[in-house]
């Protein structure tokens, strides 16, 4: 049993905050990906449950045992690190054998144990190489396969895919999620790949700026985002976002087309919807096409509507042309609704 | 376009010239300012004393070893160098002993005045031994530590510490804290991690130093002369004997002291600009 309860973690280096009190639980066995942009402070909650970092305030709690004042070899921990950290002394067998001879373990178990993890990364062939003899990628499947080899209570990642190939990251990505399902890991995983996100997540925790703005399943963080920014962030193209003002009995006015919304105590409001719940009918949204990109099956449009930027994924059927002025009607029950200030959503969330 | 990135390119070229000229023969003259007395004193000191003492002087050597010969069968010569070995080698282990945690806790740890620190590190370089002459030799006189190995070692070592500290201080810089932080995550304490991890890695690195002190310390010849009378180090030995011996033995004695330090010196260049923090030359 190893459920990660974090509690009100916060962390400051000097006058920055990396970290705003963060509260996250992370089920037994859970699969948990921690995604958001660039310097959002992933890295940092990481290592903070790991103990490479003290936390300013807050606890951290693993498998019903606090361990903030533990070291990390105290934490039934194995952790991924972001550049790897491969032994350069050490051949990859040893490195993947390290933490099983610290804990000295029997070498038929060491190993069997390296064997297996190395097969499954496919670097079975690279055992006698040193890290100066491999390739970034390579190197990156040593540092997974060593920490798998622990097989810990807890796994945590730091973008442990994100220097493989399209292909190769494809096929270890379902491997890895077979592996830790099998047994029984739970496991935190960073990633700023929203694709990699959502295939492999229970759950997605949506980070920005030092903050958890939503923890949920992957389909309801891509459905019903808790904030804009999780909209604008996640879904390739991200969400459309238009002003909406108040208009009588509660409904709202989108560039010029009346919609029912939530009750709010504000003139104006965000108006969101996906680009694929978008479809031409008479009673739509005037856009003004900017450009058009056939992607195959769909066709991506770029538009205007009043002045905002606007997109739309299209059935590649409909002829578009640069300069043509079309009808967008969104799919109501697809529709969400931000507060302009707090950006919280103002649908009620089911 | 590429008219006028070509005179571009021309013009800086032309300006380059003389100031890659004026590079040169600094180099050449540098070069020169320290090479040419080591060929001089190695063609000396393998030449016999006819040749040394003969005009105009010949820029071959004899090839003759008795010059040194008869140097290192002189009285006292080859205790003064194994004293010299000796107080070098205790120089070595209390320099590394105290230098590489000094470096280490330089390198991981953030501590107030780390910069002050570091600039102290380097001042105490600056500070002449000669003042501190007679009150050493009058504390060591009192302490017993005076014509011993292990007082003028502790000398040497203030000597070569600062070097000590600030080459472990760039090798250990050089490793990723992340390859410890690795090895705390796979079931190390933080000793475990610096022995199986961090050891292995810089230990070229520590050698290096360590020959560096001990060359520092077999160089040194104020305190040693001061502060020995029966166990000389060789060069106070030098110091003393030389200057009433035939030229042909000066040769050979300088040849003797500077050689050694020359081969080790050679031998650890790649750790020493570590220290400015261009490794890996
Ligand atoms: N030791 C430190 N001292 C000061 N600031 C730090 C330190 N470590 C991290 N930060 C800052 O904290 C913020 C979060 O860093 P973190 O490494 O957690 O980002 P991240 O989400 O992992 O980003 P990336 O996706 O680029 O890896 C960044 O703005 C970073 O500059
Ligand atoms: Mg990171």
């Amino acid at each position: 049993m190893a459920e990660i309860s974090i509690r009100n973690v916060a962390k400051r280096f000097g006058d920055f905050t990396a970290l705003h009190s963060i509260d996250l639980t992370v089920e037994d066995q859970e699969f948990m990906v921690l995604l958001g942009a660039s310097g959002c402070g992933k890295t940092t909650l990481l290592r903070i449950i790991a103990g490479l970092e003290t936390p300013s305030q807050g606890e951290v709690w693993i498998g019903g045992r606090r361990v903030d004042h533990l070291p990390p070899r105290q934490r039934g921990i194995a952790m991924v690190f972001q550049n790897y950290a491969i032994f350069p002394h050490l051949t990859v067998f040893e490195n993947i054998a390290f933490g099983l001879r610290m804990q000295k373990l029997p070498q038929a178990e060491i190993d069997r144990r390296v064997t297996r993890t190395a097969e499954l990364m496919h670097i079975g062939q690279l055992l006698k190489r040193y890290s100066g003899q491999l390739s970034g990628g390579q190197r990156q499947r040593v540092a997974v396969a060593r920490a798998l080899a622990m097989e810990p209570d807890v796994i945590l990642m730091d973008e442990p895919l994100s220097n493989l190939d399209a292909l190769l990251r494809l096929e270890m990505r379902a491997e890895l999620k077979g592996v830790l399902a099998e047994s029984k890991t739970t496991t935190i995983y960073v990633t700023h790949d929203q694709v990699e996100a959502m295939s492999l997540a229970d759950r997605i925790a949506v980070m920005n700026q030092g903050r958890i703005v939503q923890a949920a399943e992957p389909i309801e963080v891509y459905r019903n985002p808790a904030a804009r920014f999780v909209g604008s962030f996640i879904g390739n193209p991200p969400m459309n976002f238009l002003p909406a003002r108040k208009a009588d009995n509660g409904s709202w006015q989108v560039a010029g087309v009346r919609f029912d919304g939530p009750q709010a105590e504000r003139e104006e409001i965000a108006f969101a919807i996906r680009p694929e719940d978008l479809h031409p009918a008479e009673d739509g949204l005037p856009a003004k096409v900017r450009v058009v990109e056939p992607l195959g099956p769909h066709v991506l449009a770029t538009c205007e509507v009043e002045g905002h930027l606007f997109r739309a994924v299209l059935d590649s059927d409909i002829r578009l042309r640069r300069g043509d002025t079309v009808k967008l009607a969104p799919m109501p029950q697809r529709i969400r609704w931000f507060d302009p200030e707090s950006e919280e959503s103002l649908q009620p969330h089911r | 376009m590429t008219t006028a990135t070509a005179t571009a390119a021309a013009t800086a070229a032309d300006i380059r010239r003389p100031a890659r000229l004026l590079f040169a023969a600094t180099i050449v003259l540098l070069c020169a300012w320290v090479l040419a007395p080591i060929y001089l004193l190695t063609v000396n000191a393998l030449s016999s004393p006819d040749q040394v003492n003969a005009f105009p002087k010949s820029f071959v050597p004899g090839f003759e070893m008795g010059s040194i010969t008869f140097f290192l069968q002189f009285g006292g010569v080859l205790r003064a160098l194994f004293n010299s070995i000796l107080v070098a080698g205790i120089t070595m282990v209390l320099a590394i002993g105290l230098g590489a945690p000094a470096g280490y806790a330089l390198s991981r740890f953030e501590f107030r005045g780390k910069g002050t620190f570091r600039i102290m590190v380097l001042m105490t370089r600056a500070f002449p031994l000669p003042l501190l002459a007679l009150p050493l030799a009058v504390m060591f006189i009192r302490t017993g530590l005076d014509d011993t190995a292990i007082g003028l070692a502790i000398v040497h070592t203030t000597l070569a510490l600062p070097f000590a500290v600030l080459i472990t201080f760039s090798l250990f810089s050089g490793i990723p804290v992340e390859l410890e932080e690795a090895a705390w995550t796979l079931g190390c304490t933080r000793l475990q991690a610096f022995y199986k991890v961090v050891l292995p890695l810089v230990l070229p690195g520590i050698a290096a130093s360590a020959v560096f002190a001990f060359v520092i310390s077999w160089n040194e010849v104020f305190a040693a002369a001061v502060l020995t009378i029966e166990n000389r180090t060789l060069t106070a030995f030098l110091l003393q004997n030389l200057d009433v011996s035939p030229l042909h033995l000066k040769f050979a004695g300088g040849a003797v002291l500077v050689v050694p330090a020359l081969i080790f010196i050679f031998a650890v260049r790649k750790y020493l600009f570590a220290m400015w923090g261009i490794a890996n030359r």
